[in-house]
């Protein structure tokens, strides 16, 4: 493709769609880049952290990490930032008048949608912004296309004046390819002009912007039926022709080498005229998009027959065999149901780590579960979920664990009314949107109590810094907040705020069952690091006595994966239910010695594996 | 379905989080880089640091388009341990190479009794239409003393089963561990032989 800013290539290196993305950015001349950890996007600033004539931080949330984008852009430099697709939730309000105001210096938004629900809540589709915010869209399908892209949009971020989407997938982010790569080309920086028509968005200036936006879709339409990126890749089997974009151009052009694809790179606006052109060209068309059927409706509305979700499905990643399938409906052909032969074998869920500071407050919540509700957050502890722990009752979305225990506070039944009400959050999510539901909580008086579980880390997504940790992206000394005068900042009666170390369980506990019973707001703050991350110092191995264990199984309730059971026994009760016993083992390779097993141990049968006291 | 069928190897790669299933699917990657092949690597490998599944797909060859191995064309199984490799098994096309370590790694699913491990998981695997060749790497790895040395062992188990020869992978995992930990050069070589070793004849 003509990029005219690309210096000649250098090199050609194996990279996913995340390093290429990075690469291009700083070869664009970006000067500021920051981003809210988030998969699949999180590597993305990572590698672009790696380089030194480039700003970047980690930001405290997709908000802040856009404002510093849309300001960095104001003042004359390119600026990036990066964010899954439900970070673009929480940016959307300076996104939908930044894209009415416009960029001085490029700005550009790689935006990574999770297709196929690796690690998310939800698997919107992020192209819709597109429409919604009038700005372009871009769409890989793999790494040297996302590093081209990338340094197109922000070409075109500036001709137009827009800011611009790279859409990604998790199928572009963590696929690795060749890549040519080329160096730096330093861009100038022009000074910041005073021009508050231009950027104070009240409404009398944000009324002449929009005319300035409408003019603007003219001629990114015009751009798109003739840029480069949408080509059409021939074929001699006519019968269906296929409109396909990202990983799913991919995944058609490996079922149907043969036939016709004209490949949307540009997706947004949709180049409606080209299409109807090639459509003219094949028998049926058939539009190929994960997710939603976006481009399928707009080319409806404009008569341009079409299939797409009528024989394609509205979810997951269109895979090879998939479109195949689609096809073969369209044809009127019978849908074969063969499916891989389904092997029987367990589920794998993930679970929290051996020696997991989190293991301890979901003990404690699990014991407490029947007569409190516990209303979670999105990280690690969402795992709070399942086995052994089955302690979470609701999860939404980044920092609602705080608003919404406050409104099942407010809104409880009579029914309810002697329950206890727990939101468990982390520390990133705490200061990433947590915070303001404990101001909101406070200031209305909910009958809360709060877990904050502080790991000193973003832990779901390989254990990012954050402006609680005490250090930056590159590992220097940074501020750092302090959770306790925080939350007292906030509002919280001091005497409701404690910390407390997560692997002192019965103290912990204490503690939980306390100040649930308080009619008050409180904090509870556990302190320990997460177990993967540097400053994280285990302890001498455990093990068990096999004379002394009794199969009691308490154990097994903490959740470690470090714990296996051996051997497994059904006891008949003369009254009362049978119970199960089961004898355990520990692997030492894997034990941090944290000793929350042997606290739930009433046998002495639990440790050192190597002699000597319990550390 | 239409069309020609270019030939591009697939390799599928399974296991749990922290075997190492990544780092082997890259230097296989690089490895075929260095011949001259196209190449796609990808990974599900969502929260696979919190003990779950881990597969990686390898593709190579003269051009690769999908990143993904169709379901049924995998070439060859790489199972990092006994029961994924079992679940990947429908992956497998009709005669394909499975190369598996029997090594079991149990998750708290199922030491707290809610599902079963799977009594003979190699037996199962055999029952498919499939050359299969097992293997304890855990073992191999232990006793050449480091544990992390699994995913270098399950190398040299799939080295004599690729398109091209042997030492062209081995000559990466040299290149891999010199550019990182200098030291664990020679220790890998014996590793990569040791796994050779275990699935010959």
């Amino acid at each position: 493709m003509n990029i005219e800013s690309s210096t000649p290539v250098t090199e050609k290196v194996l990279m996913s769609g995340n390093e290429a993305v990075a690469r291009a950015v700083w070869e664009a001349g970006a000067r500021v880049a920051c981003a809210y950890p988030g998969t699949p996007s999180t590597e993305i600033l990572e590698n672009l952290s790696a380089y030194d004539d480039i700003h970047t931080h980690w930001s405290v949330n997709e908000k802040t990490s856009l404002e510093v984008a849309i300001g960095a852009s104001v003042a004359g430099s390119r600026a990036f930032c990066a964010m899954k697709h439900v970070g673009v939730n929480v940016a959307a309000d300076p996104l939908m008048s930044l894209t009415l105001a416009g960029v001085t210096g490029g700005l550009v938004i790689a935006v990574a949608d999770d297709v196929g629900f690796s690690s998310s809540q939800n698997e919107q589709d992020s192209r819709y912004w597109g429409r919604f915010g009038h700005l372009p869209i871009f769409e890989p399908s793999d790494s040297q296309e996302a590093r081209d892209m990338v340094i197109n949009a922000f070409e075109v971020s500036e001709k137009y004046g827009t800011p611009v989407i790279v859409r990604m997938t998790t199928r572009i982010c963590h696929v690795k390819c060749l890549v040519e790569i080329g160096e730096r080309k330093v861009q100038t920086v022009t000074a910041f002009k005073r021009d508050p028509e231009h950027w104070v968005m009240v409404p009398q200036n944000a009324k002449k912007r929009q005319v300035v936006q409408f003019e603007r879709d003219a001629r990114l339409t015009e751009l798109s039926e003739e840029t480069p990126w949408n080509p059409v890749i021939d074929g001699d089997d006519r019968r269906v022709g296929f409109v396909a974009s990202g990983p799913a151009f991919m995944h058609t052009s490996e079922a149907f080498p043969d036939a016709p694809i004209l490949k949307l790179g540009f997706s947004y606006p949709v180049p409606i005229e080209k299409i109807r052109a090639f459509a003219d060209t094949v028998d049926s068309l058939l539009v190929v998009e994960e997710t939603e059927p976006l481009v399928e409706t707009a080319l409806k509305a404009a008569s341009v027959a079409c299939h797409g979700k009528d024989v394609l499905p509205r979810c997951g990643e269109l895979l090879p065999s998939i479109i195949s399938k689609g096809v073969e409906t369209l044809h009127g052909g019978v849908v074969s149901q063969e499916m891989a032969k389904q092997s029987e074998v367990f589920p794998r869920p993930p679970s929290m780590c051996t020696g997991c500071p989190h293991l301890s407050p979901y003990y404690c919540l699990s014991k407490l579960a029947r007569k409190t509700t516990i209303v979670g957050d999105i990280g690690c502890y969402t795992l709070g979920a399942g086995h052994p722990w089955r302690a979470l009752d609701t999860a939404v979305s980044m920092g609602a664990s705080m608003g919404m225990a406050l409104g099942m506070d407010l809104g409880r039944s009579e029914k309810d009314r002697k329950k206890g009400i727990v939101a468990v959050i982390g520390d990133s999510t705490f200061l990433h949107m947590g915070m303001q539901g404990l101001l909101e909580m406070n200031y209305t008086n909910g009958n809360v109590t709060v877990m904050l579980l502080d790991n000193s880390t973003t832990g779901m997504t390989g254990g990012q810094e954050h402006a609680g940790t005490g250090l930056d992206i590159h590992g220097a000394p940074a501020p750092k907040v302090d959770f306790e005068k925080l939350c007292q900042a906030l509002g919280v009666n001091p005497e409701r705020i404690h910390t407390v170390d997560p692997y002192q369980l019965p103290e912990l506990y204490k503690v939980m069952k306390h100040e649930i019973a308080q009619p008050e707001p409180s904090v509870i703050i556990t302190n320990q690091p997460c177990v993967l991350i540097d400053r994280f110092e285990g302890k001498p191995a455990l093990k068990v006595l096999d004379d002394k264990c009794s199969g009691c199984a308490k154990c097994l309730s903490v959740g470690c994966p470090a714990i296996n059971v051996t051997r497994r026994e059904t006891e008949e009760r003369k009254s009362g239910p049978a119970f199960e016993r089961a004898w355990v083992t520990i692997d030492t390779a894997a034990c941090t010695g944290c000793n929350l097993c042997e606290q739930t141990c009433a046998y002495d049968a639990i440790v050192p594996a190597q002699g000597g006291e319990i550390q | 379905m239409s069309g020609k069928k270019n030939s591009v190897t697939n390799i599928l790669i399974s296991g749990v989080g922290g075997q190492g299933v990544m780092t082997a699917a890259e230097i296989l990657s690089q490895t075929a880089i260095s011949l001259g092949y196209d190449v796609k690597k990808t990974e599900v490998s969502g929260m696979s640091q919190r003990g779950g599944v881990v597969t990686s797909h390898v593709r190579f060859g003269e051009k690769v388009m999908s990143p993904s191995v169709p379901t049924g064309e995998a070439d060859i199984l790489l199972g990092f341990e006994a029961a994924e490799a079992l679940r990947a098994i429908g992956q497998l096309r009709p005669g394909g190479v499975v190369l598996v370590n029997s090594m079991r790694i149990i998750p708290p699913i199922v030491s707290v009794g809610i599902h079963d491990y799977p009594d003979h998981p190699l037996d199962e695997i055999h029952k498919n239409d499939c050359d299969v060749f097992d293997l304890d790497a855990g073992k191999i790895a232990d006793d050449l003393g480091e544990i992390r040395l699994g995913n270098t062992v399950m190398l040299g188990a799939v080295a004599d089963h690729l398109p091209f020869d042997a030492k062209h992978l081995r000559e990466q995992i040299v290149e891999w561990f010199k550019a990182r930990k200098p030291e664990l050069v020679a220790l890998n070589e014996e590793a990569f032989e040791a796994g050779r070793q275990a699935v010959s004849g």
